[in-house]
Protein backbone atom coordinates (compact mmCIF):
# COMPACT_ATOMS: atom_id res chain seq x y z
CA UNK A 1 0.00 0.00 0.00
CA UNK A 2 2.95 2.22 -0.74
CA UNK A 3 0.54 3.75 -3.43
CA UNK A 4 -1.25 7.04 -2.37
CA UNK A 5 1.28 10.03 -1.36
CA UNK A 6 -0.02 11.23 2.38
CA UNK A 7 0.24 14.77 3.49
CA UNK A 8 0.18 14.55 7.31
CA UNK A 9 -0.55 18.06 7.95
CA UNK A 10 2.24 19.49 10.36
CA UNK A 11 -0.83 21.26 12.87
CA UNK A 12 1.49 20.79 16.27
CA UNK A 13 -0.68 18.13 17.44
CA UNK A 14 1.32 15.49 19.72
CA UNK A 15 -0.12 12.33 17.99
CA UNK A 16 1.83 12.95 15.08
CA UNK A 17 4.00 10.31 15.82
CA UNK A 18 1.43 7.67 16.44
CA UNK A 19 -0.79 8.79 13.14
CA UNK A 20 2.61 8.16 11.71
CA UNK A 21 3.19 4.53 13.22
CA UNK A 22 -0.19 3.65 12.64
CA UNK A 23 0.37 4.64 9.08
CA UNK A 24 3.60 2.45 8.80
CA UNK A 25 1.98 -0.86 10.27
CA UNK A 26 -0.35 -0.53 7.08
CA UNK A 27 2.57 -0.44 5.00
CA UNK A 28 1.71 3.52 3.78
CA UNK A 29 4.59 6.19 4.57
CA UNK A 30 2.91 9.62 5.25
CA UNK A 31 5.02 13.15 4.71
CA UNK A 32 4.92 15.30 7.51
CA UNK A 33 4.50 18.72 5.82
CA UNK A 34 2.97 22.61 6.74
CA UNK A 35 4.32 23.01 3.00
CA UNK A 36 1.08 24.13 0.46
CA UNK A 37 2.18 22.43 -2.65
CA UNK A 38 3.17 19.31 -0.53
CA UNK A 39 -0.55 19.26 0.95
CA UNK A 40 -2.31 20.07 -2.49
CA UNK A 41 -0.19 17.67 -4.27
CA UNK A 42 -1.10 14.89 -1.63
CA UNK A 43 -3.47 12.23 -3.01
CA UNK A 44 -4.77 11.89 0.08
CA UNK A 45 -4.09 14.52 3.67
CA UNK A 46 -4.50 13.95 6.81
CA UNK A 47 -5.27 16.76 9.83
CA UNK A 48 -4.16 15.31 12.99
CA UNK A 49 -4.51 16.61 16.69
CA UNK A 50 -4.36 16.70 19.74
CA UNK A 51 -4.46 19.79 22.50
CA UNK A 52 -6.81 22.83 22.17
CA UNK A 53 -8.60 24.40 19.66
CA UNK A 54 -7.26 27.89 19.63
CA UNK A 55 -3.57 26.57 19.30
CA UNK A 56 -4.84 24.49 17.11
CA UNK A 57 -5.86 27.14 14.89
CA UNK A 58 -3.20 29.75 15.62
CA UNK A 59 -0.58 27.35 14.28
CA UNK A 60 -2.40 26.34 11.19
CA UNK A 61 -2.91 30.15 10.94
CA UNK A 62 0.45 31.05 11.41
CA UNK A 63 1.74 28.47 8.41
CA UNK A 64 -0.86 30.08 6.63
CA UNK A 65 -2.51 26.85 5.84
CA UNK A 66 -6.37 27.42 6.77
CA UNK A 67 -6.47 28.69 2.67
CA UNK A 68 -4.70 25.49 1.86
CA UNK A 69 -7.15 23.58 3.71
CA UNK A 70 -9.56 25.05 1.95
CA UNK A 71 -8.41 24.26 -1.24
CA UNK A 72 -7.62 20.57 -1.24
CA UNK A 73 -9.21 18.31 -3.48
CA UNK A 74 -8.23 15.27 -2.49
CA UNK A 75 -10.17 12.76 0.15
CA UNK A 76 -8.96 14.92 3.82
CA UNK A 77 -9.49 13.42 7.40
CA UNK A 78 -9.04 15.36 10.40
CA UNK A 79 -8.91 13.37 13.56
CA UNK A 80 -9.72 14.30 17.22
CA UNK A 81 -8.98 18.16 17.00
CA UNK A 82 -8.83 17.87 13.80
CA UNK A 83 -11.99 16.66 12.79
CA UNK A 84 -13.24 19.60 15.37
CA UNK A 85 -11.26 22.13 13.22
CA UNK A 86 -13.19 21.20 10.19
CA UNK A 87 -16.68 22.73 11.52
CA UNK A 88 -17.08 25.83 11.63
CA UNK A 89 -16.84 26.95 15.55
CA UNK A 90 -15.21 25.64 18.95
CA UNK A 91 -16.69 26.09 22.03
CA UNK A 92 -12.98 25.27 23.65
CA UNK A 93 -11.27 28.51 24.68
CA UNK A 94 -13.40 31.25 25.02
CA UNK A 95 -14.64 30.33 21.43
CA UNK A 96 -12.60 29.72 18.31
CA UNK A 97 -13.77 30.35 14.68
CA UNK A 98 -12.69 27.08 13.16
CA UNK A 99 -11.99 26.29 9.48
CA UNK A 100 -15.53 26.11 8.11
CA UNK A 101 -15.27 22.97 6.02
CA UNK A 102 -17.69 21.23 7.17
CA UNK A 103 -20.81 23.45 9.10
CA UNK A 104 -21.63 23.03 12.52
CA UNK A 105 -20.36 23.78 15.98
CA UNK A 106 -18.20 21.84 18.56
CA UNK A 107 -19.40 22.08 21.93
CA UNK A 108 -18.61 21.13 25.26
CA UNK A 109 -19.17 17.96 26.95
CA UNK A 110 -21.31 18.97 29.74
CA UNK A 111 -20.44 16.53 32.49
CA UNK A 112 -23.18 14.38 34.61
CA UNK A 113 -23.30 12.00 37.52
CA UNK A 114 -21.60 8.85 35.64
CA UNK A 115 -21.00 11.10 32.66
CA UNK A 116 -17.21 12.62 32.94
CA UNK A 117 -15.34 14.86 31.25
CA UNK A 118 -12.96 14.21 29.67
CA UNK A 119 -14.67 11.27 27.72
CA UNK A 120 -11.83 8.81 27.75
CA UNK A 121 -11.70 5.19 26.72
CA UNK A 122 -12.80 2.95 24.39
CA UNK A 123 -17.21 3.72 23.58
CA UNK A 124 -19.36 1.90 20.85
CA UNK A 125 -20.52 3.29 17.40
CA UNK A 126 -23.77 3.44 16.59
CA UNK A 127 -25.91 4.88 13.60
CA UNK A 128 -23.94 3.68 11.48
CA UNK A 129 -24.16 5.32 7.67
CA UNK A 130 -23.15 3.56 4.71
CA UNK A 131 -19.96 5.58 4.29
CA UNK A 132 -16.86 3.99 2.74
CA UNK A 133 -14.56 5.42 5.25
CA UNK A 134 -16.61 2.62 7.72
CA UNK A 135 -16.73 -0.27 5.42
CA UNK A 136 -16.34 -3.19 7.37
CA UNK A 137 -17.18 -1.61 10.64
CA UNK A 138 -19.92 -3.14 12.67
CA UNK A 139 -22.51 -1.31 14.68
CA UNK A 140 -21.43 -1.53 18.13
CA UNK A 141 -17.60 -1.76 17.48
CA UNK A 142 -15.71 0.12 19.81
CA UNK A 143 -12.92 2.75 19.24
CA UNK A 144 -10.46 4.94 21.13
CA UNK A 145 -12.33 8.50 22.41
CA UNK A 146 -10.41 11.03 24.31
CA UNK A 147 -11.71 14.60 24.09
CA UNK A 148 -13.72 17.45 26.40
CA UNK A 149 -15.81 18.74 23.36
CA UNK A 150 -17.63 17.22 20.65
CA UNK A 151 -19.70 18.04 17.31
CA UNK A 152 -23.60 16.44 18.36
CA UNK A 153 -25.28 14.92 15.40
CA UNK A 154 -26.29 16.26 12.21
CA UNK A 155 -26.82 16.20 8.89
CA UNK A 156 -23.29 15.44 8.49
CA UNK A 157 -22.43 12.71 11.47
CA UNK A 158 -22.28 9.02 9.61
CA UNK A 159 -21.42 7.78 13.06
CA UNK A 160 -22.23 8.51 16.72
CA UNK A 161 -21.64 7.16 20.03
CA UNK A 162 -23.24 7.96 23.38
CA UNK A 163 -21.40 9.47 26.29
CA UNK A 164 -24.09 11.37 28.35
CA UNK A 165 -25.88 12.67 24.97
CA UNK A 166 -25.27 11.56 21.15
CA UNK A 167 -22.10 12.77 19.84
CA UNK A 168 -21.09 12.85 16.13
CA UNK A 169 -18.01 9.84 16.12
CA UNK A 170 -17.75 10.26 12.33
CA UNK A 171 -18.79 12.77 10.22
CA UNK A 172 -18.62 13.47 6.36
CA UNK A 173 -19.17 16.18 3.80
CA UNK A 174 -18.17 15.29 0.15
CA UNK A 175 -14.48 14.47 0.11
CA UNK A 176 -13.95 15.83 3.87
CA UNK A 177 -14.03 13.33 6.93
CA UNK A 178 -13.44 13.45 10.28
CA UNK A 179 -13.24 11.02 13.13
CA UNK A 180 -13.43 11.88 16.73
CA UNK A 181 -12.11 8.87 17.56
CA UNK A 182 -8.25 8.18 17.56
CA UNK A 183 -7.58 5.42 14.67
CA UNK A 184 -3.99 5.13 15.51
CA UNK A 185 -4.81 3.94 18.79
CA UNK A 186 -8.32 2.53 17.96
CA UNK A 187 -7.07 -1.54 17.39
CA UNK A 188 -8.15 -3.23 14.63
CA UNK A 189 -11.08 -1.00 13.87
CA UNK A 190 -8.60 2.22 13.56
CA UNK A 191 -6.61 -0.04 11.37
CA UNK A 192 -9.83 -0.62 9.12
CA UNK A 193 -10.66 3.15 9.18
CA UNK A 194 -7.22 3.98 8.05
CA UNK A 195 -6.78 1.81 5.32
CA UNK A 196 -10.18 2.54 4.28
CA UNK A 197 -9.01 6.38 3.90
CA UNK A 198 -6.00 4.83 1.92
CA UNK A 199 -7.69 3.09 -0.49
CA UNK A 200 -11.81 2.78 -0.65
CA UNK A 201 -12.44 6.50 -0.35
CA UNK A 202 -12.64 8.24 -3.57
CA UNK A 203 -13.00 5.62 -5.88
CA UNK B 1 -23.68 3.76 30.23
CA UNK B 2 -21.75 2.93 26.84
CA UNK B 3 -18.62 3.52 27.42
CA UNK B 4 -16.26 0.56 28.39
CA UNK B 5 -14.34 -0.24 31.59
CA UNK B 6 -11.10 -0.33 30.71
CA UNK B 7 -8.27 -2.75 31.65
CA UNK B 8 -4.66 -1.31 32.28
CA UNK B 9 -1.56 -3.85 32.45
CA UNK B 10 1.28 -1.57 34.23
CA UNK B 11 4.63 -2.22 32.81
CA UNK B 12 7.48 -1.34 35.39
CA UNK B 13 10.33 -0.11 33.37
CA UNK B 14 14.22 -0.24 34.72
CA UNK B 15 16.68 -0.12 32.21
CA UNK B 16 14.18 -1.04 29.36
CA UNK B 17 13.03 -4.16 30.66
CA UNK B 18 9.65 -4.76 32.61
CA UNK B 19 9.97 -5.72 35.90
CA UNK B 20 7.74 -5.94 39.13
CA UNK B 21 8.20 -6.03 42.85
CA UNK B 22 6.54 -6.70 45.88
CA UNK B 23 4.96 -3.31 47.86
CA UNK B 24 7.60 -1.63 45.63
CA UNK B 25 10.93 -3.82 46.53
CA UNK B 26 12.64 -6.40 45.60
CA UNK B 27 12.03 -6.33 41.30
CA UNK B 28 12.19 -8.67 39.48
CA UNK B 29 12.66 -9.04 35.37
CA UNK B 30 9.32 -9.69 33.65
CA UNK B 31 10.67 -9.57 30.17
CA UNK B 32 11.33 -7.10 27.42
CA UNK B 33 8.48 -3.96 27.23
CA UNK B 34 8.22 -4.56 23.52
CA UNK B 35 7.33 -8.27 23.77
CA UNK B 36 5.08 -7.25 26.66
CA UNK B 37 3.46 -4.48 25.10
CA UNK B 38 2.39 -6.32 22.10
CA UNK B 39 1.62 -9.41 23.80
CA UNK B 40 -0.97 -7.22 26.14
CA UNK B 41 -2.32 -5.56 22.97
CA UNK B 42 -2.87 -8.77 21.26
CA UNK B 43 -4.84 -9.91 23.75
CA UNK B 44 -6.95 -7.17 24.32
CA UNK B 45 -5.87 -4.89 26.87
CA UNK B 46 -7.77 -1.60 26.51
CA UNK B 47 -4.67 0.73 27.15
CA UNK B 48 -0.90 0.37 28.61
CA UNK B 49 0.19 2.27 31.67
CA UNK B 50 4.70 1.97 31.21
CA UNK B 51 6.51 3.61 34.37
CA UNK B 52 9.75 4.40 34.27
CA UNK B 53 10.35 3.54 38.11
CA UNK B 54 13.96 4.99 38.58
CA UNK B 55 13.91 7.72 36.69
CA UNK B 56 11.93 10.14 39.33
CA UNK B 57 14.48 8.79 42.39
CA UNK B 58 17.27 8.88 39.95
CA UNK B 59 16.31 12.80 39.14
CA UNK B 60 16.62 11.48 35.24
CA UNK B 61 13.81 12.31 32.56
CA UNK B 62 12.39 8.82 30.53
CA UNK B 63 14.13 7.36 28.03
CA UNK B 64 12.40 8.57 24.85
CA UNK B 65 13.74 5.78 22.94
CA UNK B 66 11.88 3.11 24.25
CA UNK B 67 8.76 4.95 24.16
CA UNK B 68 9.35 5.16 20.70
CA UNK B 69 9.79 1.74 20.28
CA UNK B 70 6.58 0.73 22.35
CA UNK B 71 4.57 3.48 20.14
CA UNK B 72 5.36 1.52 16.61
CA UNK B 73 4.12 -1.77 17.61
CA UNK B 74 1.02 -1.08 19.29
CA UNK B 75 -2.18 0.27 18.23
CA UNK B 76 -3.74 0.60 21.46
CA UNK B 77 -3.25 3.95 23.72
CA UNK B 78 -0.32 3.91 26.47
CA UNK B 79 0.52 6.56 29.08
CA UNK B 80 4.05 6.86 29.93
CA UNK B 81 5.08 7.68 33.64
CA UNK B 82 8.39 8.79 35.85
CA UNK B 83 10.68 11.52 35.84
CA UNK B 84 8.93 14.30 33.64
CA UNK B 85 8.90 17.44 35.42
CA UNK B 86 8.33 19.99 32.65
CA UNK B 87 6.79 21.10 29.88
CA UNK B 88 10.05 19.97 27.81
CA UNK B 89 10.03 16.92 29.06
CA UNK B 90 6.35 16.07 28.68
CA UNK B 91 6.44 17.33 24.95
CA UNK B 92 9.20 14.96 23.97
CA UNK B 93 7.59 11.57 25.58
CA UNK B 94 4.24 12.75 23.57
CA UNK B 95 5.85 13.30 20.04
CA UNK B 96 8.13 10.13 20.42
CA UNK B 97 4.51 8.34 20.63
CA UNK B 98 2.82 8.32 23.74
CA UNK B 99 -0.49 9.24 24.37
CA UNK B 100 -0.51 10.71 27.35
CA UNK B 101 1.96 11.40 30.44
CA UNK B 102 1.48 10.75 34.09
CA UNK B 103 3.30 12.82 36.69
CA UNK B 104 4.03 12.48 40.21
CA UNK B 105 6.25 12.85 42.50
CA UNK B 106 7.02 16.21 40.27
CA UNK B 107 3.30 17.00 41.27
CA UNK B 108 3.67 16.64 44.53
CA UNK B 109 7.04 19.10 44.80
CA UNK B 110 5.04 21.77 42.16
CA UNK B 111 1.32 21.56 41.33
CA UNK B 112 1.67 23.72 38.87
CA UNK B 113 3.04 21.78 36.69
CA UNK B 114 0.04 19.82 35.95
CA UNK B 115 -1.55 23.46 34.81
CA UNK B 116 1.31 23.62 32.50
CA UNK B 117 0.88 20.72 30.95
CA UNK B 118 -3.01 20.72 30.42
CA UNK B 119 -1.84 24.80 28.73
CA UNK B 120 0.62 23.04 26.55
CA UNK B 121 -1.31 19.43 25.55
CA UNK B 122 -4.71 20.05 26.61
CA UNK B 123 -6.52 18.27 29.78
CA UNK B 124 -6.83 14.82 27.91
CA UNK B 125 -2.95 14.24 27.93
CA UNK B 126 -2.64 14.71 31.89
CA UNK B 127 -2.78 12.37 33.93
CA UNK B 128 -1.75 12.77 37.72
CA UNK B 129 -0.53 9.19 39.61
CA UNK B 130 -0.87 9.90 43.39
CA UNK B 131 0.46 7.02 45.69
CA UNK B 132 -1.90 7.57 48.61
CA UNK B 133 -1.58 5.05 52.10
CA UNK B 134 -3.39 5.42 55.43
CA UNK B 135 -2.14 6.69 58.17
CA UNK B 136 -2.25 5.51 61.92
CA UNK B 137 -4.81 8.15 62.72
CA UNK B 138 -6.98 7.24 59.62
CA UNK B 139 -6.27 9.52 57.31
CA UNK B 140 -4.96 8.35 53.49
CA UNK B 141 -2.10 10.60 52.84
CA UNK B 142 -0.18 10.88 49.75
CA UNK B 143 3.72 9.80 49.26
CA UNK B 144 6.19 10.62 47.11
CA UNK B 145 9.74 9.21 45.37
CA UNK B 146 7.96 5.82 45.89
CA UNK B 147 9.89 4.29 43.05
CA UNK B 148 12.79 3.73 45.37
CA UNK B 149 12.05 2.79 49.07
CA UNK B 150 14.68 3.91 50.73
CA UNK B 151 13.88 7.83 49.08
CA UNK B 152 10.08 7.29 49.99
CA UNK B 153 8.39 10.77 51.78
CA UNK B 154 4.72 10.86 53.60
CA UNK B 155 3.44 14.39 53.12
CA UNK B 156 0.81 15.96 54.85
CA UNK B 157 -1.38 16.51 51.96
CA UNK B 158 -4.32 14.48 53.01
CA UNK B 159 -5.49 12.29 49.46
CA UNK B 160 -9.17 13.63 49.66
CA UNK B 161 -7.43 17.22 49.06
CA UNK B 162 -5.36 16.49 46.67
CA UNK B 163 -7.15 14.96 44.21
CA UNK B 164 -9.59 17.64 43.76
CA UNK B 165 -6.62 19.88 43.49
CA UNK B 166 -4.59 18.28 40.78
CA UNK B 167 -8.27 18.01 38.91
CA UNK B 168 -8.80 22.14 39.26
CA UNK B 169 -4.95 22.11 38.23
CA UNK B 170 -6.47 20.40 34.74
CA UNK B 171 -5.65 16.52 35.09
CA UNK B 172 -7.55 14.99 32.79
CA UNK B 173 -7.64 11.49 34.85
CA UNK B 174 -6.43 10.34 37.98
CA UNK B 175 -4.56 6.79 38.89
CA UNK B 176 -4.77 5.69 42.35
CA UNK B 177 -2.12 3.54 43.76
CA UNK B 178 -3.32 2.31 46.76
CA UNK B 179 -0.02 1.58 48.72
CA UNK B 180 -1.66 -0.58 51.50
CA UNK B 181 -2.45 -2.89 49.10
CA UNK B 182 -0.07 -3.13 46.35
CA UNK B 183 1.70 -5.95 45.34
CA UNK B 184 -0.14 -8.37 48.10
CA UNK B 185 -3.23 -9.77 45.46
CA UNK B 186 -6.06 -9.72 48.04
CA UNK B 187 -8.31 -7.17 46.63
CA UNK B 188 -8.24 -3.81 45.41
CA UNK B 189 -8.59 -0.97 48.04
CA UNK B 190 -12.31 -0.41 47.05
CA UNK B 191 -13.27 1.49 50.23
CA UNK B 192 -10.47 4.07 49.81
CA UNK B 193 -11.58 4.33 46.04
CA UNK B 194 -15.02 4.60 46.28
CA UNK B 195 -14.18 7.61 48.55
CA UNK B 196 -11.74 9.43 46.30
CA UNK B 197 -14.17 8.50 43.32
CA UNK B 198 -16.71 10.98 45.48
CA UNK B 199 -14.35 13.94 44.53
CA UNK B 200 -12.72 13.17 41.45
CA UNK B 201 -14.81 14.34 38.38
CA UNK B 202 -12.43 12.94 35.84
CA UNK B 203 -12.07 9.18 35.32
CA UNK B 204 -10.05 7.62 37.99
CA UNK B 205 -8.22 4.16 37.32
CA UNK B 206 -7.62 1.55 40.67
CA UNK B 207 -4.01 0.65 41.21
CA UNK B 208 -2.49 -1.72 43.55
CA UNK B 209 -3.81 -5.02 45.04
CA UNK B 210 -5.73 -6.90 42.22
CA UNK B 211 -5.14 -10.89 42.58
CA UNK B 212 -8.21 -12.33 41.24
CA UNK B 213 -10.59 -11.66 38.35
CA UNK B 214 -13.39 -11.01 41.43
CA UNK B 215 -11.33 -8.11 42.73
CA UNK B 216 -11.89 -6.12 39.27
CA UNK B 217 -15.91 -7.28 39.25
CA UNK B 218 -15.99 -5.83 42.97
CA UNK B 219 -13.42 -2.39 41.90
CA UNK B 220 -15.80 -1.53 39.17
CA UNK B 221 -19.20 -2.31 40.50
CA UNK B 222 -18.53 -1.07 44.39
CA UNK B 223 -16.00 2.06 43.72
CA UNK B 224 -17.57 2.56 40.11
CA UNK B 225 -13.93 3.43 38.55
CA UNK B 226 -13.11 3.73 35.29
CA UNK B 227 -10.39 1.37 34.73
CA UNK B 228 -8.58 -0.93 36.40
CA UNK B 229 -4.49 -1.25 36.47
CA UNK B 230 -2.67 -4.63 37.32
CA UNK B 231 0.78 -6.05 36.73
CA UNK B 232 2.19 -9.16 38.35
CA UNK B 233 -1.67 -11.07 38.34
CA UNK B 234 -1.02 -10.25 34.23
CA UNK B 235 2.94 -10.57 33.69
CA UNK B 236 2.39 -13.91 35.32
CA UNK B 237 -0.11 -15.33 33.34
CA UNK B 238 -2.42 -15.77 36.43
CA UNK B 239 -5.14 -13.81 35.04
CA UNK B 240 -5.68 -13.83 31.30
CA UNK B 241 -7.48 -10.49 29.55
CA UNK B 242 -9.75 -12.22 27.42
CA UNK B 243 -10.87 -14.37 30.37
CA UNK B 244 -11.69 -11.73 32.46
CA UNK B 245 -13.56 -9.30 29.98
CA UNK B 246 -15.43 -12.68 29.30
CA UNK B 247 -15.94 -12.15 33.94
CA UNK B 248 -16.54 -8.75 33.86
CA UNK B 249 -19.41 -8.99 30.59
CA UNK B 250 -21.07 -11.74 32.31
CA UNK B 251 -21.19 -9.97 36.37
CA UNK B 252 -22.47 -7.14 33.91
CA UNK B 253 -20.21 -4.84 33.20
CA UNK B 254 -19.52 -2.71 30.14
CA UNK B 255 -16.31 -4.00 28.30
CA UNK B 256 -14.72 -4.12 24.61
CA UNK B 257 -14.86 -7.59 23.98
CA UNK B 258 -12.19 -8.29 21.77
CA UNK B 259 -13.15 -11.17 18.90
CA UNK B 260 -10.23 -13.71 18.25
CA UNK B 261 -7.91 -12.17 21.11
CA UNK B 262 -5.33 -15.02 22.18
CA UNK B 263 -5.68 -16.37 25.53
Amino acid sequence: MSGPRIALVDSGGTNIGSVTYALERLGATARLTSDRADILAADRVILPGVGAAAAGMRRLREAGLVETLHEVQAPLLGVCLGMQLLFDRSAEDGGVEALGLIPGDVVAIPPAPGVRVPHMGWNALEGLADDPLLHGVAPGERAYFVHSYAAPGGAHTVATTTHGGVWSAVVRDGLRWGAQFHPERSAALGARLLRNFIVEVGR
Amino acid sequence: MTLARRIIPCLDVRDGRVVKGTRFRDHRDMGDIVELATRYAAEGADELVVYDITASPQGRAVDVEWVRRVARVIDIPFCVAGGIRSVEAARAVLHAGADKVSVNTPATHRPDLVSELADAFGVQCVVVGVDSLRDEDGVWRIRQLTGDPDATRALPVPTLEWVPQVVGLGAGEVVLNCMGSDGVRSGYDVEQLAAVRAVCAVPLIASGGAGAPEHFTEVFRDADVDGALAATVFHSGAISIPALKRDLAAAGLVVREVPGAAA
